[in-house]
C-alpha cells in the first residue's frame, strides 16, 4: 500500500540525461491484454509499455477500441485475458488502487458546473483523501499558477472552456498522481487555449508525470514522445512521430494515421 | 446566396454575435471556422429561422429569414450539432419522414443522395439510435439533402470525427458542391479551412477575417521561424524568456517563433539556444498556416 504517496515530490528539475534513463521505468505494463465482448474482440492482444516522463499518445479511429483499452487501465473494465500492470498495481486484483494512484480527465467529463472552483476542490480533494491542510495549501499554488484567484468563488459554469479544462487538469493532479489519463481533453477550444494545456502537459512531463492521451488532433500527436495507433482493436503501429513519419514516407502524423486507419474494416 | 449584414444576438449579458456581415456566393464552399464559443451555431440558427436576430438583417437566396421563414425553410436543408433524428425510427423511416415533411419522395430525389445513402443503405432496417457515429453522420446528412437544398448549412459535422472519416465527409461536400449546391459549413479544426472556397475567421462573436484560405495566409506579413529540439517545455520556457521574441507556441514537434524583429534570421535564434544548451537543434524559416494567422488575430497582432 502506498498511502504516503502525497508526501512523495518528483524533482521537478530533470535533465535531459535523467529522463533518459528513468524513461526505462515502465508505469505501464502491458502484455497480450484482450477484451471480448460477447463474440466481439474489442482488444486483440495488445502489448505496449509506457514509460516515466512519456507523453504517450493513444490514438485509432472511432471504434478502434481505444475507450475500451484505456476503461480497463483505468480499473474501470476488466480484461477477458492478459497481464497488466498499471502504476505497479494489478489490475484484476488492485484496480481500486489504481484508480486512487492515478489522474483523469476528459473533454466530456471534468468539473461539477454548479459548484465552485474552491467547492470542486474541495470534492475531490476529499475523494483523495486529502488532509484539510494538504487542500489548502495546494488550491493556493494552483489557483496562482494558473492565475485563477479572482475566480475561486466562481461557478464553474460561468468560466470559459479553456480556463475549465486548464483547472480541470490540474485538479486531476490534486492528488500527485504518478499517471495522468487524457481523454481527448482539448475539444473546442481556441489554438491559443489548446497550446497554453499543451505547455501545462509539457510541464508535468517534465517533473516526471507520465500522460497517456488520446486525441482527434493529428497535430497533438506530434506533441507525443511516441504514439500508437490502434486499427480494428489491434495496435498497428506504435514509435515515435518521427519514426512513424520516416517509416510511412508521410510528411505528417495525418498522412501516418489515414494510411493505417484507412485499412481498417470496422467501424464503431 | 447568402447576405448577412450587421446581425447581432446577445443571451441575457453574452453578446453571441457583435455586427456579423458577410456574403456566401452561389455554388461557394464556405467554412465559418473559430473555437466553440465563437457564435458559429448562434449565426446558423438565424439563417435556419430557428431564431431571431436582435439587430441586423439576413437573406437565403434573396429571402429574409425574418418576413420569409416559411419559404426558407423549403429551399435549405441543415445537419445540427447534435445528432437530431428519431432514434426509434429506423434508417429508412428517418429518410422517408424527412422526405414526406418537404412533400417529395426518396424515388424522387435519389440521384442527389445516392453517393451517400448507398453506404448506409444495408442497414436500412436498423434504428438510427443503433448506427455508429460515422453512419449517423451519413443518415443525418441524407435527410439533410432528400429534399434537393438550394443550400446546404452544417453545423460542426466533423467535430469527435476521426481523421479518416473527417476526410471522407469533405470529400462527400465537395461531390454537392459539383451538383450546385451553396454550402456553408462551421468547424473548430483550422486545418480544414483549407477545403474551403473562402472563410470567416470567428471568435467571440466577431469575425477576424474573410477571405480565401490562399490570401488569409499570404497577408500574414511577420516573420516566422520553426524550432525544435530534444526538450519542448524547456524550448517554449528558454524562447518566451527571450527579449527579442514576441510568441511562442508548440506546432507539432516544433514550436512556432514570432520574433518582435521581422529581420531576425534563423541563424540568430539557433545562436541563442545552442547558448542555452539545446541538443539536436532545427530551426528555419516557415510559411504560416492558417492557426498562425488565427492566433495572431486572437492576439491583436500588429502584422495584420
Amino acid at each position: 500500500m502506498k498511502q504516503g504517496k502525497i508526501e512523495n515530490s518528483e524533482p521537478d528539475t530533470m535533465t535531459a540525461t535523467e529522463n533518459l534513463s528513468a524513461e526505462r521505468t515502465p508505469v505501464i505494463s502491458v502484455k497480450n491484454l484482450v477484451k471480448k465482448f460477447g463474440n466481439f474482440v474489442a482488444n486483440d492482444h495488445l502489448t505496449f509499455d509506457v514509460f516515466k516522463g512519456e507523453i504517450f499518445g493513444f490514438l485509432g479511429a472511432n471504434g478502434a477500441g481505444k475507450t475500451t483499452a484505456m476503461r480497463i487501465l483505468c480499473g474501470l473494465s476488466s480484461p477477458t485475458s492478459g497481464e497488466l500492470m498499471v502504476s505497479g498495481y494489478d489490475v484484476y486484483k488492485q484496480a481500486e488502487l489504481i484508480k486512487r494512484n492515478i489522474g483523469y480527465m476528459s473533454q466530456k467529463f471534468s468539473l461539477y458546473e454548479d459548484m465552485t472552483v474552491a467547492e470542486n476542490i474541495r470534492f475531490y480533494a476529499g475523494i483523495y483523501g486529502l488532509s484539510v491542510r494538504q487542500r489548502k495549501e495546494k488550491e493556493q499554488v494552483m489557483l496562482q499558477k494558473l492565475n485563477l484567484e479572482s475566480v475561486r468563488d466562481k461557478l464553474i459554469a460561468s468560466l470559459p472552456l479553456g480556463w475549465k479544462q486548464k483547472l480541470a487538469f490540474s485538479i486531476a493532479l490534486l492528488h500527485d498522481p504518478k499517471i495522468i489519463f487524457l481523454d481527448e481533453p482539448t475539444g473546442g477550444v481556441d489554438p491559443i487555449t489548446r497550446r497554453q494545456f499543451w505547455d501545462l502537459i509539457y510541464e508535468a512531463a517534465a517533473e516526471g508525470k507520465t500522460i497517456f492521451v488520446t486525441t482527434h488532433y493529428m497535430d497533438e500527436a506530434e506533441y507525443c514522445s511516441r504514439v500508437s495507433i490502434m486499427v480494428d482493436g489491434r495496435i498497428a503501429a506504435l514509435d515515435t512521430p518521427d519514426v512513424l513519419k520516416k517509416q510511412f514516407g508521410a510528411d505528417n502524423m495525418n498522412g501516418v494515421f489515414l494510411q493505417l486507419a484507412r485499412s481498417a474494416t470496422r467501424t464503431d | 446566396m447568402i447576405k448577412i449584414t450587421n446581425i447581432c444576438k446577445s443571451y441575457n449579458n453574452t453578446q453571441a454575435l457583435q455586427g456579423i456581415s458577410l456574403e456566401v456566393n452561389d455554388g461557394e464552399l464556405f467554412g465559418l471556422i473559430g473555437p466553440d464559443g465563437a457564435g458559429k451555431t448562434t449565426l446558423m440558427r438565424i439563417l435556419m429561422t430557428l431564431l431571431i436576430q436582435d439587430e441586423g438583417q439576413a437573406e437565403m437566396n434573396g429571402l429574409d429569414v425574418v418576413k420569409d421563414y416559411k419559404r426558407i425553410r423549403q429551399l435549405v436543408g441543415y445537419m445540427p450539432g447534435r445528432f437530431s433524428l428519431y432514434q426509434d425510427l429506423t434508417v429508412e423511416e428517418n429518410l422517408s419522414f424527412f422526405a414526406t415533411v418537404f412533400g417529395t419522395t426518396i424515388e424522387e430525389n435519389y440521384e442527389l443522395i445516392r453517393d451517400i445513402y448507398v453506404q448506409i443503405e444495408p442497414f436500412k432496417n436498423r434504428l438510427a439510435g443503433k448506427l455508429s457515429g460515422g453512419m449517423k453522420q451519413k443518415l443525418a446528412l441524407s435527410c439533410a439533402l432528400i429534399h434537393k437544398p438550394e443550400i446546404l448549412v452544417l453545423d460542426e459535422p466533423t467535430t469527435g470525427v476521426d481523421a479518416v472519416s473527417r476526410k471522407e465527409f469533405w470529400d462527400m461536400l465537395k461531390k454537392l458542391q459539383k451538383q450546385g449546391i451553396t454550402i456553408l459549413v462551421s468547424t473548430p479544426y483550422m486545418d480544414e479551412a483549407g477545403l474551403c472556397d473562402r472563410v470567416a475567421l470567428m471568435q467571440e462573436g466577431e469575425v477576424l477575417s474573410i477571405d480565401t484560405p490562399a490570401r488569409i495566409v499570404e497577408n500574414y506579413s511577420s516573420t516566422l521561424l520553426a524550432a525544435r529540439s530534444d526538450e519542448m517545455h524547456r524550448l517554449i520556457e528558454d524562447l518566451r524568456h527571450w527579449e527579442k521574441i514576441d510568441s511562442a507556441y508548440a506546432f507539432g514537434q516544433f514550436a512556432h517563433v514570432t520574433p518582435k524583429d521581422d529581420e531576425m534570421e534563423a541563424v540568430e535564434l539557433e545562436q541563442y539556444l545552442m547558448h542555452k544548451k539545446h541538443n539536436n537543434l532545427q530551426v528555419h524559416e516557415i510559411a504560416p498556416g492558417i492557426e498562425d494567422v488565427f492566433m495572431a488575430l486572437m492576439s491583436g497582432d500588429r502584422s495584420y
